[in-house]
């Protein structure tokens, strides 16, 4: 177990949130759409310039920015 | 015995709300917008066992903060009326819609849960028990489909039932020892001063403090400013606690507790995966290939240039119907009324005004259906997902791309849908910035302007050029909007966390409803401004008329002109005009009366306001090379850009001139003296950057809920405009030496 940031996983990769760090506008929109510690979360592709990237969470499709995802910290085999 | 009761949808974006609402309402809708804000009131009616149902359809949020309008509108609208709430969620995605569950709960307002897509849930190896669900939140729990039908009529009986009872289940989660402390002892201030313990219940008072809801504080602190001070200190403790132990903010704590519940909720006997929630679905597997590095692209450059063909190419059929109509009532007003102002007023200024309004409901109404295809269908949010790499760089959202196709940004487009595309972005910033460059694309009406001074001017390659313009118009509007989000729509880019909806097929219905509604809006809100301004503008370019001895001039040079030739010419002239084969002695007159008409129609141009206005307006233009002429055909411009050649035409003593053939009026501007190359790459770029149209212009008021951004592109597009023709008449005019 290692702790990385969302950013840089790859894809198909999973692993569970461990920490949100952003507050603000950003910290509650990522927290709303249930990226919070002990979610699992795994990266379903790429844009085709690389950024955004999207995930599966809960059972749903979700993207957000590189640099968003660089605030949350995932915990992967 | 029949009653009345008052219900409103709450629910996620894409949980299916608006299919649910038109199912249960049809076509009896009325759309409207809450005071003061720009968000959508939708609101519809439905009979059910003899009651009343008076259906709000709330704007889809996933949290009930109140940090967007949509939040506050709904948060506002529960509190103050008070309605049963019916809460749709998506079944196959229930974890994430309960989290707007339980906040509806804290407010204690009475919710009834509809477990939508139930079907596609089964599909996905989705099991959910609602009794258990229902039993251990305290609330109704129906599953249903939307899109079928099935399970409504249930719904609606759970909505009825005990509808006198305008309170919810009490709700209390457990937030940890930390808070949990600070809202008890809060609880206990809010309840002992009565802090608007009326409205809201005291312990979501205490939460909003936890979470900084400048909303509620604001309001508890005009109430009692005193026990605001008590309630702020106990807040700002436990945020000085949490961040020293945990490096933390409450707001962060009470959302993870929020989840934390839902997570125990579910897994404890009330929902059961049959295969893993990570595999890919159908969705994804099309998005494989719909998003995919190289191809993805290739085939959003395709859907989004079908968008713009099926918008434009098919509403040509009905466009082509409203004018014939309006040249109709022109023709019949013609022949039926007197000559004179009246008949100038309803003829150009009226059926000209209505036939302006109308002539964009065929546009808008196929550009609001494609559109509509494209967001129900989920493809939307993909877009936005590939351009936004690009876009994010000029401080736009990947939808802003919408909005430029549709605008012009494939040469040919119109401002007043691309405006109204905007509607799709939720950022606000990003929606602005795109709502205010939009019109820099070359729409429809600019072109045969473009066209034609690319003829008189640019004989040469004349394709390569418009293709230039097109992507010098791009240039323009991206520049101009990192520009405006650098200095007017400042602010932090707002963020992107979207979600990606599974692709699902439109119903009909949605679509067909979605158009109506808001062809409809533009016709209503829209329309009334247009008509005036027409009439403004006809004024402008009628009055003052000019002075009796003028026309007099005009009018003995014509009589001149008839006495010296014989009776039977004149009627000949009269009886046939230029249609008929006339003998050359009627063919000359008649050539010599038209060009005393146009010379006084020129001078009555320029005698009236608006040509009295591009006169004056020499002192600046001259620096771009347009002299009066120009420029009070970029007057008339304002009402329609193409009106910009009927003007010159006037302007040039060469009559009305039609936009669909313009060859005399490009020879005759080659040799005016005056113009140049250089004067016409001049006012290319100005035609294609000044103020919008005054469609335009209203537009954009509406879509942002204030004329003052409207007044503002107008200055501001034509200052930028000004500054592009000047510099390059200025530098143009130097490196050739041209004069």
């Amino acid at each position: 177990m290692k702790k990385i940031s969302l950013r840089t996983m790859l894809k198909k990769q999973s692993g569970t949130i461990s920490a949100v760090k952003v507050g603000g506008d950003l910290g509650r929109r990522i927290r709303e759409m249930g990226l919070v510690p002990g979610t699992t979360v795994s990266v379903i592709g790429r844009a085709p310039l690389n950024d955004p990237v999207s995930l599966r969470v809960m059972g749903f499709n979700l993207t957000l920015r590189n640099s968003e995802a660089d605030y949350i910290e995932v915990e992967v085999n | 015995m029949s009653m009345a009761i008052d219900v409103a949808l709450a629910g996620n974006p894409n949980s299916g709300k608006t299919t649910l609402f038109n199912k249960l309402t049809g076509a009896r809708q009325h759309v409207g917008n809450y005071p003061g804000v720009t968000v959508e009131k939708k609101e519809g009616r439905c009979r059910h066992n003899n009651t009343t149902l008076t259906i709000t359809d709330l704007p889809g949020t996933y949290s009930l903060t109140a940090f967007t309008e949509e939040e506050v509108v709904a948060r506002d609208f529960l509190i103050n009326t008070k309605p049963r709430v019916v809460n749709i969620t998506d079944a196959s995605n229930l974890e994430r819609n309960l989290y707007l569950t339980l906040q509806l709960l804290e407010i204690e307002v009475p919710v009834i849960i509809a477990l939508n897509m139930i079907d596609v849930a089964k599909q996905r190896g989705i099991q959910i028990d609602a009794k258990e669900l229902s039993r251990q939140l305290g609330v109704p729990v129906v599953p249903i489909i939307a899109r079928s039908g099935q399970g409504n009529a249930e719904l609606l009986d759970e909505a009825i039932k005990n509808a006198e009872n305008k309170q919810g289940p009490a709700i209390s989660l457990s937030y940890g020892e930390d808070i949990d402390l600070a809202l008890n002892e809060m609880e206990v201030v809010i309840k002992e001063n009565q802090v608007m313990t009326g409205t809201y219940p005291a312990r979501w008072i205490a939460l909003k403090y936890l979470e900084n809801d400048q909303q509620i504080i604001d309001k508890c602190k005009s109430e009692n400013s005193l026990s605001d001070e008590q309630l702020q200190k106990i807040a700002a403790r436990v945020e000085k606690h949490l961040q020293a132990t945990l490096g933390t903010t409450p707001e962060a704590i009470i959302a993870d507790y929020r989840y934390g519940y839902i997570k125990s909720l579910l897994h404890n006997k009330i929902i059961t995966h049959q295969y893993d929630p990570n595999r890919l679905y159908v969705s994804d597997k099309i998005d494989t290939v719909m998003t995919s590095r190289i191809v993805g692209p290739m085939i959003m450059l395709a859907i989004l240039f079908g968008l713009y063909k099926f918008t434009f190419t098919f509403s040509e059929v009905p466009i082509g119907w409203f004018e014939s109509f309006f040249s109709f009532l022109s023709d019949s007003a013609n022949i039926l009324l007197p000559d004179g102002y009246l008949k100038s007023l309803i003829v150009s200024g009226i059926i000209g005004g209505v036939g302006g309004v109308l002539g964009f409901v065929p546009i808008i109404a196929f550009m609001f259906f494609g559109i509509a295809v494209l967001e129900d269908s989920g493809y939307l949010a993909r877009v936005a997902y590939m351009m936004d790499r690009i876009l994010r760089v000029f401080g736009l959202h990947g939808s802003s791309v919408m909005s430029y196709i549709v605008s012009g940004g494939i040469a040919g487009g119109c401002a007043v849908p691309g405006v109204m595309a905007a509607r799709t972005l939720r950022s606000k910033n990003e929606r602005l910035a795109t709502i205010l460059t939009t019109p820099f694309m070359n729409c429809g009406a600019k072109l045969p302007v473009l066209a034609l001074l690319i003829a008189a001017f640019f004989e040469t390659g004349q394709s390569q050029m418009m293709f230039a313009l097109t992507l010098i118009a791009w240039l323009g509007a991206v520049l101009v909007a990192k520009f405006l989000r650098m200095t007017i729509v400042k602010g932090e880019s707002t963020p992107f966390v979207m979600e990606l909806p599974p692709y699902r097929m439109p119903t009909l219905q949605g679509l067909l409803i979605h158009t109506w509604e808001r062809t409809w809006q533009y016709v209503k809100k829209a329309g009334t401004v247009i008509l005036a301004i027409s009439v403004l503008i006809w004024t402008m370019m009628t009055f003052p008329e000019l002075p009796a001895h003028q026309k007099q001039t005009f009018e003995n040079q014509r009589q001149e002109l008839l006495a010296s030739y014989p009776s039977s010419v004149h009627n000949e002239v009269e009886k046939g005009g230029a249609t008929q084969q006339l003998s050359p002695e009627a063919l000359q007159l008649y050539g010599a009366l038209r060009s005393i008409d146009n010379m006084e129609a020129e001078k009555a141009l320029k005698n009236s306001v608006a040509g009295r206005l591009g006169t004056s307006l020499e002192v600046v233009s001259k620096y771009a090379g347009f002299d009066w002429r120009t420029n009070i055909a970029l007057v008339g411009g304002f009402a329609a850009k193409e009106i910009i050649i009927s003007t010159l035409g006037t302007a040039y003593s060469l009559g009305e001139v039609d936009t669909e053939n313009t060859g005399s009026l490009a020879k005759t501007l080659a040799k005016a003296p005056g113009w140049n190359k250089v004067v016409g790459l001049a006012l290319i770029l100005f035609v294609m950057f000044y103020a919008p149209c005054f469609v335009t212009v209203v537009c954009i008021a509406k879509e942002t809920g204030s004329w003052k951004w409207g007044l503002f592109s107008m200055a501001f597009n034509t200052f930028f405009a000004s500054t592009i023709a000047i510099t390059v008449y200025q530098v143009g005019t130097m490196l050739y030496g041209i004069q």
